[in-house]
């Protein structure tokens, strides 16, 4: 069953449209994850939802009622903010049965959410605190908590972790998984950090300009994206680019001297020749042995070199245009090096070089 | 250039690495010692000292000739200390000064501007909140306008609206009376107050307002519960900005009100440029001194809380 169906939906300020035409189903219990860069509409997506802004067009179903014109309070959301948003003047306690009281929910229910909520998120301890008088991270599981006690149907996540440290964010990336894991409801999650999103996702929204590009499972988002700026946008370091041609009958990249045979690489339509760009991760090139085993060899020269510490980039050359791969962190290269390098054109991609989209 | 860095980065690793009791130090260490009396600061205490003087010494005048009795004035020396200390000008001033036809003193202008200020800062300030609120959170249709407008009324100059509200207090039957000046005070302090209000609403972080929707509060619930109790300093500034701008008025309290409901300030204005009689100095500095009491005391009292709210709107907190 769906949980959350945007249909149609636009949104404009004004002349400047930020989501145009939208479409986008939430299966029961999924975790999605909408992620593109800033300004993209995300927050906007998710406050429609969340029926905090009202849309230009379409409609907004959960659980399969329309609750286009519904009240926030009424849709069954709860919503996670970036800032956190507690109400500073409050105790933690009074924060998570703020909405609760409001809705005149009796007391002894309130004190039993609460109790239910402060136990799966470990802020027992701090009930009586105000809010001034916790950390970045006891703020944000608060502020989680105020989503739990409402016991919704939908979690809606605006970037809640980018106010955090680095160690926290991966921390609190794992109690959220859990908290998905152990309640199964269906969470909606925006987000710019990629590693999040590849973490975290069941399904990932990658947006661009109010639309999203491509709609699918981590690992098909990241191994076959859809254009050249899904593929762009995930992976760090990012892809390697090669502008060139698509030539001949058994078609063969061309790139100036470097010429990738094609015969491998699974084309969704017929290959047709002209521009294109030819994609590949670093960490699909293989070196020494393993590249004697590729289909596509070549010989490079080592110009840079970035210890990354797990690991080793290494920056060279490829039909004139820059190029990174992957070494183990024990092989020592140093630039002039030459080595022999390989990969499976297979696991590439291309992209039409007018439209960017995949070929 | 470099390889002295390079040179100096190893012992400096090592000095760091040793306690820091053991170390011997040479050199400047710790506080920098400063001249209680160097020249930068006679310059500044100085300076602060000459303003100061500047501006309590008519204040000086003021209660000294105030506690003197009249042969005494008559000596002329405005600055000696009284030779005799007497209250009477102050009691005089209060309770039987004549102003006009009455002869009650200032008493009855005070409980007037009481009667008139109360009401007036307390409908302003509400009426404004709720303005400044609706305005920066809940932008409704024509807030835009609604906005333009009356910042547009903050800068028309009072002296254009006299007569016409004259008119309309008129037409209402509100002329004359204590609460046609109150609704004069309300309206007239809309534009700036909830100029204030809206500015200090929208500073505080949006995401707040939204997180108190999705948690199903409505616009009072939400006013009440979550903007009022962030919004302790602007509601300071705002009090005392209408407390002083009220009871300081003369303008309108001599254009719309009548003998009967005259506020302090006019009181006070009839009492000191009085045509008949001797000129009793001290009891013009004593009925001045108690229609200013008021307002220095609202500065005194709230002159922290008034700092802090002006500048609220600077940081986020
Ligand atoms: N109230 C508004 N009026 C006009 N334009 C707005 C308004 N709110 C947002 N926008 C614009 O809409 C676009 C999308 O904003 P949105 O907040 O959804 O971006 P986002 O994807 O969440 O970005 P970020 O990752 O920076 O949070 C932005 O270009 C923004 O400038
Ligand atoms: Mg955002």
């Amino acid at each position: 069953m769906t949980s959350v169906q945007v249909r149609d939906v636009s949104l404009s300020f004004g002349a400047y449209d930020v989501l145009k035409e939208l479409n986008l189903d939430v299966p029961e219990g999924e975790f999605l994850v909408l992620l593109g860069p800033s300004g993209c509409g995300k927050s906007t997506l998710l406050n429609c939802i969340a029926g905090l802004l009202d849309v230009s067009e379409g409609q907004i179903f959960i659980k399969g009622k329309n609750v286009t014109w519904e009240e926030p309070k009424d849709r069954g959301i709860g919503m996670v903010f970036q800032s956190y948003a507690l109400y500073p003047q409050m105790t933690v306690e009074g924060n998570l049965s703020f909405g609760l009281k409001t809705a005149g929910m009796a007391k002894d229910e309130i004190a039993r959410r609460i109790a239910r909520a402060a136990e799966i998120l470990q802020i027992e301890p701090l009930l009586q605190r105000k809010p001034a008088a916790l950390s970045g991270g006891q703020r944000q599981r608060v502020a989680i908590g105020r989503a739990l006690v409402r016991d919704v149907d939908v979690f809606l996540f605006d970037e809640p972790l980018s106010n955090l440290d680095a160690k926290l964010r991966s921390e609190l990336r794992v109690e959220i998984k859990r908290l998905h894991q152990k309640l199964a409801n269906t969470m909606i999650y925006v987000t710019h950090d990629q590693i999040e999103a590849m973490t975290l996702a069941d399904r990932i929204a990658v947006m661009k300009g109010g639309v999203i590009q491509q709609l699918d499972a981590p690992q098909v988002i990241y191994n076959k994206p859809v254009n050249r700026f899904v593929a762009g946008f995930l992976g760090s370091p990012g892809m390697n680019f090669l502008d060139g041609e698509v030539e001949g009958d058994a078609p063969t990249f061309v790139a100036t001297d470097t010429k990738i045979p094609l015969g491998r690489y699974g084309f969704g339509d017929a290959a047709k020749p002209g521009k294109a760009v030819f994609g590949v991760r670093p960490e699909h090139i293989a070196t020494g042995d393993a590249a004697a085993a590729m289909p596509f060899q070549v010989d490079a020269r080592v110009e840079l070199v970035e210890p990354m510490g797990s690991d080793t980039l290494v920056w060279t050359k490829l039909g004139g245009q820059s190029f990174a791969f992957r070494v183990e962190a024990e092989r020592h290269l140093a630039s002039g090096d030459q080595l022999r390098i390989g990969f499976d054109p297979a696991r590439a991609s291309l992209f039409d070089g007018q439209s960017g989209s995949r070929m | 250039m470099a390889e002295q860095l390079l040179r100096a980065a190893p012992e400096l690793a090592v000095a760091s690495a040793m306690p820091a009791r053991a170390r011997a130090l040479s050199g400047p260490h710790g506080p920098r010692p400063r001249r209680r009396f160097s020249r930068r600061n006679v310059f500044i205490y100085g300076t602060l000292a000459l303003v100061a003087v500047y501006y309590l010494l008519p204040l000086y005048v003021m209660v000294v000739t105030s506690l003197k009795g009249m042969p005494e004035i008559r000596l002329g020396n405005i600055f000696s200390p009284p030779v005799e200390i007497t209250f009477e000008p102050w009691i005089k001033a209060w309770s039987t000064a004549c102003t006009g036809l009455n002869c009650d003193g200032l008493s009855r202008g005070f409980w007037n501007s009481v009667m008139i200020t109360v009401p007036s800062v307390f409908l302003s300030i509400s009426i404004a909140s709720i303005n400044g609120y609706a305005l920066a959170n809940w932008r409704f249709k024509g807030a835009e306008v609604f906005f333009t407008v009356l910042v547009v009324g903050a800068f028309i100059p009072y002296q254009v609206m006299l007569y016409p509200v004259v008119i309309v207090l008129r037409e209402i039957g509100l002329y004359g009376s204590l609460w046609g000046l109150v609704l004069v005070h309300t309206i007239f302090g809309m534009p700036i107050l909830t100029l204030l209000f809206r500015n200090y609403f929208a500073s505080l972080p949006e995401e707040l307002f939204k997180a108190a929707r999705v948690d199903g509060a409505g616009f009072w619930t939400i006013y009440l519960r979550i903007m009022l109790p962030m919004s302790l300093p602007i509601f300071v500034v705002a009090i005392i900005l209408q407390v002083t701008g009220i009871w300081n008025d003369f303008l309108f309290g001599v254009v719309y009100t009548k003998p009967d409901t005259y506020p302090m300030t006019v009181q006070l204005n009839n009492i000191v440029n009085a045509v008949q009689g001797v000129k009793e100095y001290n009891v013009n500095m004593a009925a001045t001194l108690l229609t200013g009491l008021v307002p220095l005391v609202i500065y005194f009292i709230s002159g922290k809380l008034f700092v802090r709210g002006i500048a609220a709107g600077a940081v986020k907190g």
